[in-house]
């Protein structure tokens, strides 16, 4: 094969029409540069959900309460007081594979603090609350144990109530009041910013259960039950664990609670990202073959308004296969460059996204590597029928073409 | 001594629907190293077609075509190509040079598709070498339109020469030029024959082929008259008569 000398030659004649060439490549370029933005916004927004998922904690299953039934009212999932601090305590004992548990307790209250008021949401939990929220503390330390069974007043606060209650500084070793009780403030927490649902993680106050229990909501029962799973192969057995348990606790009764997993919550948000960016990447995609076919068209053109030169390559002794290799070579170069070009402007694009609207974009290797072999296919694909069709031409008709 | 041309008994008929035409009828002809034939004949005579078969371009439908003692009548297309590529150099009417395609690089294009590899250095010697035969060093980066007429016949010259063909083969090659410049293509043409090459063209022009050795008259797809030129032009003699006239009508200074 003659493929150095073919490719000597496809570039001259590319150089030669230089306007054509940019112009014919501008289809691939748009198409690749679409296909990378598209895909990168896609996989922004994904991992935009899966980090605020993440945020709400790993391997989490959640025990909620089942309905009340008053007097015939029923209540709906969550509004029965069916869930005890000894559930929570049985869970922790009597199941395998999990890292923590905490009995939740919310409750809204009006703290003060510095002479300032805020109202936030105080929350009851065990001291396994930040590991089971992959949640660190930025100063200070987490009630302990020995907190929870002494049902100590103290407290770890969130970023809001800290910038609300002690704009001045480190509130460590302060105190805040919440229903006119001291709590000792022991640690601030890390920022988490805003959940998946819309409201703000920082703006809470969090307590020991049984504090949270006995001297703020002053209530017998709890919101839920946070279950840390060690592994996420080992929560579809934790779950009917908990199940089972909580069922054999309340001997023949109807179940009043409800075992919730964490990752179908997960899979419904990121199943959304998926399709939206399946949809962006196929219109990228659709952009991509129309491009192909423009290199087709103008390949097409070219063998027409070249056939004298076909004719004279033949004449003085180019096989039909040294025509096909350049015509082929010609618009693979013309797809390949698009694809580079393509690519660079892609990221180019995904970036003024990112700076100017602010959206997360996530640019992967995967779409790069893909966007440039496809536009090659394209090249190869679009190429080969202009090139097959000029290499058989007949030198004689085609030197006496006008 | 072999021929280097050997037509024997060469028929060929274009089945144009259901007419039948009966391009060449029965030629052979052989023709040896060293010599400068031309071709002649009006339109319709059978003479580009004859031109194309010894040019391979075409094949006879009957008749043996042996070029250098090979038998080229039922070579395959690539087969041919190479043969084109190596043995015949092509000069047009039309020049036919690449368009926005250096002089040079017109020059190198038989090279690209030779057989063996040939390194661009070796290239751009050979195409050099080429385009001084034919007095256009000076020329060889300018583009086809910066050249006149006869400088790109000339460049077509070169790129006929380029892989050391066995035969020249023109087709009506000063079709294009003015009188002036078609004596100075034939003044090339001339010296390099002179240096042994073979050549073999196609001309109308009755002074023309008087440039030529050998003449031969084609008519109906035969050939009629073969005969050896008795008063041959020579084109150095031509040119300084040609001068001669310019200056006596004022076209340009005596020198």
């Amino acid at each position: 094969m003659r493929i150095t000398a073919t490719s000597i030659i496809a570039l001259r004649a590319l150089r030669r029409n230089k306007l054509r060439s940019v112009l014919t490549a501008l289809g691939i370029i748009i198409g690749v540069a679409a296909v990378i933005a598209m895909v990168s916004i896609g996989n922004g927004a994904k991992s935009q959900v899966e980090g605020q998922i993440a945020s709400l904690g790993q391997n989490v299953i959640t025990v909620f309460p089942g309905s009340s039934n008053t007097g015939g009212m029923r209540g709906g999932w969550g509004s029965s007081s069916s869930l005890t601090i000894e559930d929570a305590q049985a869970i922790e004992r009597e199941i395998a594979g999990v890292v923590a548990v905490s009995g939740e307790v919310r409750d809204r209250q009006q703290v003060l603090a510095n002479g300032m008021n805020w109202n936030t949401s105080v929350l009851g939990e065990s001291p396994g609350y930040l590991s089971i929220r992959a949640w660190e503390l930025e100063s200070g330390s987490m009630f302990t144990e020995a907190d929870e069974r002494s049902t100590a007043k103290v407290a770890v606060i969130g970023q809001t109530v800290m910038t609300n209650l002690f704009p001045d500084g480190d509130p460590v070793g302060h105190t805040i009041r919440i229903r006119n009780l001291p709590f000792k403030i022991l640690g601030v927490l890390k920022p988490k910013g805003f959940n998946f649902f819309g409201s703000d993680q920082d703006d809470v106050v969090i307590v020991p259960t049984t504090s949270a229990m006995r001297r703020v909501a002053r209530r017998q029962n709890l919101s839920s039950i946070l279950i840390q799973a060690q592994t996420p192969e080992s929560m579809p057995r934790i779950q009917q664990d908990v199940n089972d348990l909580l069922q054999q606790r309340r001997g023949g009764r109807e179940p009043d609670f409800n075992v919730r997993n964490q990752m179908e919550l997960a899979e419904a948000a990121t199943a959304t990202s998926k399709t939206m960016t399946a949809l962006l990447g196929a219109i990228a995609g659709i952009s991509l073959i129309v491009g192909g076919i423009g290199i087709m068209n103008i390949m097409l053109v070219s063998v027409t308004e070249r056939t004298r030169e076909i004719g004279i390559r033949l004449a003085i002794g180019a096989h039909d296969r040294d025509v096909r290799l350049q015509f082929l070579i010609e618009a693979m170069i013309l797809s390949v460059l698009g694809g580079v070009f393509g690519v660079v402007l892609g990221i180019g694009v995904s970036e003024i996204v990112s700076t100017q609207l602010g959206w997360p974009v996530l640019v992967s290797t995967l779409s790069v590597v893909l966007a440039v072999g496809v536009s090659a296919i394209i090249g190869m694909v679009f190429g080969f029928y202009p090139a097959h069709k000029a290499s058989q031409l007949d030198p004689i008709d085609a030197l006496r073409f006008e | 001594m072999k021929p280097v041309v050997q037509l024997e008994d060469i028929y060929k008929t274009y089945s144009n629907g259901e007419v039948q035409v009966h391009a060449v009828r029965g030629v052979t002809l052989q023709i040896h190293s060293g010599e400068f034939v031309a071709v002649m004949g009006s339109s319709g005579s059978g003479k580009s077609t004859l031109m194309n078969i010894l040019g391979c371009l075409d094949r006879p439908t009957k008749g043996r075509y042996l070029l250098d003692d090979v038998d080229t009548s039922n070579m395959e297309r690539n087969e041919r190509a190479d043969l084109r590529n190596q043995k015949l150099g092509f000069v047009f009417q039309g020049f036919n040079l690449l368009a926005r395609t250096t002089a040079l690089e017109n020059v190198e294009l038989p090279m690209l598709y030779s057989p063996s590899r040939v390194s661009s250095s070796e290239m751009r010697t050979r195409a050099l070498r080429a385009l001084e035969i034919v007095g256009l060093a000076d020329r060889a980066d300018h583009l086809p339109n910066q050249l006149s007429g006869g400088q790109q016949q000339r460049v077509a010259i070169a790129r006929a020469l380029v892989n050391n063909p066995q035969i020249l083969l023109a087709d009506e090659p000063t079709g294009n030029l003015d009188s002036k410049t078609s004596v100075e293509v034939m003044g090339v043409f001339q010296r390099l024959n002179d240096e042994g090459i073979t050549i073999v063209m196609v001309t109308h022009e009755l002074d023309i082929a008087h440039y030529c050795k050998r003449n031969l008259i084609v008519r109906d797809g035969r050939i009629v008259r073969d005969e050896m030129v008795p008063n041959r032009l020579f084109s150095k003699v031509e040119m300084e008569r040609i001068r001669g006239a310019e200056a006596a009508a004022k076209l340009i200074h005596a020198s």
